[in-house]
């Protein structure tokens, strides 16, 4: 399995904060990475800096398939390649399930209107709310909003799923149906760099554990590693501190 | 003569109604082409101000302000009596159009530059995210959105243009109102003004209407 996701010296600063000092990390296909840190860590610029909805500074590289991400031409074909779920969903509010989940296909891959249906009610089906493809996003509890958003990113059949805190915004009973679904991706072999809170999710599914605190990888390796025999003071510190309550 | 007989003489109605029906066909006409240019080109003026280049933005928000703030009969009299003075001279319509185009179209921007800012941050994340291109994002995502809560101001805008058309008879345009004076001069009577004015009213008034209920319908669907 190659490498699909490459980042070198990837600093970011928002005015005299720098949310990043230098991330390097590679990411092959097929492996599912959590990203886990205190808020503020950096965890969110970092997956989206990804596909550029955070630009990073200069002179930090990212390749995605080798394919430098950068502004241009080839901006839309790497986004193209990466799916995103975000924390507050964002699903197109004026459009029905079915059409939240064929925009994008029909408008970037250029797919038929009945092929992109097709794959739709196929997506809806394996997040488990088929028969909701008519309704409105307003219409669904946040776990199915969540899971529609899932489908929606998984339509343009990307190379990798970026999942932005993806159960944080969810009332807790809805955590679960989300966290099933995502479970399911990614023994499916999708690649997947997910930032969570979740730190069961983190020890049961993911192939590797990143934790990050102010802008940098400070320790990184199985869950086992990270959740069992952390090395780092400052993961001990926040493992402490969010597993013992 | 009692008061029926000078506001509203059945004899002179009929009489004169034929000029008055002459005057609403140009108010009309001026009032869609107005309405439509200000649609068109407000939208592209929103467009460039939020999402142009530097130099190009800073055009768009002095041009924006400047026609929000100059009268329109100051501009229509400029329009129509200084330009042929630089040898532009244009017909008492396309005067009249021009200079309701000019200032429709700055309001309609602002009016969509509100409706576009008003679009949450993470509707553009998730179009970009997905690979859509700007044109895309905008048709497919954003304008649909910001149409809704355009909808009624536009409207309003729209009520606001069509009773501006009456500017015009300034400069000679034979519109409604310019057709109920002549007529008014030449029946020596005023029922023909208060025709107009009805007739102002008679067209304007479902436009008013439709905007409480606009406004109402929305109120409803953001809950």
């Amino acid at each position: 399995m190659g490498v699909l996701i490459k980042l070198e010296g990837v600093c970011k600063s928002f005015g005299d904060f720098q949310a990043l000092k230098g991330i390097d990390l590679e990411v092959t296909e097929g492996e599912v990475v959590c990203v886990i840190g205190p808020s503020g860590s950096g965890k969110s610029t970092l997956i989206r800096c990804i596909n550029l909805l955070e630009q990073y500074d200069v002179p930090g590289q990212i390749t995605v398939d080798g394919i430098p991400v950068q502004k241009g031409k080839n901006l839309s074909a790497v986004r193209a390649e990466v799916g995103m779920v975000f924390q507050n969903f964002n699903l197109f509010p004026h459009l029905t399930i079915l059409k939240n989940i064929m925009l994008a296909p029909m408008r970037v891959r250029g797919t038929s209107d009945k092929d992109a249906a097709q794959r739709a009610r196929e997506l809806l089906q394996r997040v488990g709310i088929a028969e909701q493809a008519d309704k409105y996003p307003t219409q669904l509890s946040g776990g199915q909003q969540q899971r529609v958003a899932i489908a929606r990113a998984l339509a343009m059949e990307p190379k990798v799923l970026l999942f932005d805190e993806p159960t944080s915004a969810l009332d807790p009973e809805m955590v679960g149906e989300v966290l099933d679904v995502m479970k399911k991706l990614a023994h499916s072999g999708v690649t997947m760099i997910v930032v969570t809170h979740e730190m069961g999710f983190a020890r049961q599914v993911a192939d590797r554990v990143i934790f990050m605190d102010e802008g940098q990888v400070v320790e990184q390796g199985t869950p086992g590693n990270i959740f069992d025999t952390p090395t780092e003071a400052r993961t001990q510190n926040f493992l402490r501190a969010v597993l013992d309550h | 003569m009692n008061i029926f007989d000078t506001f509203l003489n059945g004899k002179v109605f009929i009489e004169t109604l034929p000029l008055l029906l002459s005057g609403l066909s140009i108010t009309l006409q001026l009032g869609v082409v107005s309405i439509i240019g200000g649609l068109f080109f407000g939208l592209f003026a929103a467009l460039i101000h939020i999402y142009g280049m530097t130099p190009f933005r800073i055009m768009m928000k002095a041009y924006i302000d400047i026609f929000r703030s100059i009268p329109l009969l100051v501009l229509l009299i400029i329009v129509y009596y200084a330009l042929p003075f630089v040898g532009i001279s244009l017909s008492p319509f396309a005067a009249a159009a021009t200079a309701l185009i000019l200032v429709a179209a700055a309001y309609t921007a602002e009016i969509f530059r509100a409706g576009i800012e008003a679009i949450p941050k993470g509707q553009f994340e998730a179009s970009e995210a997905l690979g859509l291109s700007y044109r895309h994002m905008m048709v497919d995502v954003i304008l649909p959105q910001a149409t809704k809560i355009v909808i009624p101001p536009l409207t309003n805008n729209c009520i606001n243009v069509m009773k501006d058309t009456a500017l015009a008879s300034v400069v000679a345009m034979p519109d409604l109102l310019k057709q109920a004076t002549q007529a008014q001069a030449l029946s020596a009577n005023p029922t023909p003004l208060i025709s107009a004015a009805v007739i102002y009213i008679i067209m304007l008034w479902p436009m008013v209407q439709m905007v409480s209920r606009l406004e109402r319908k929305f109120k409803v669907e953001d809950r």
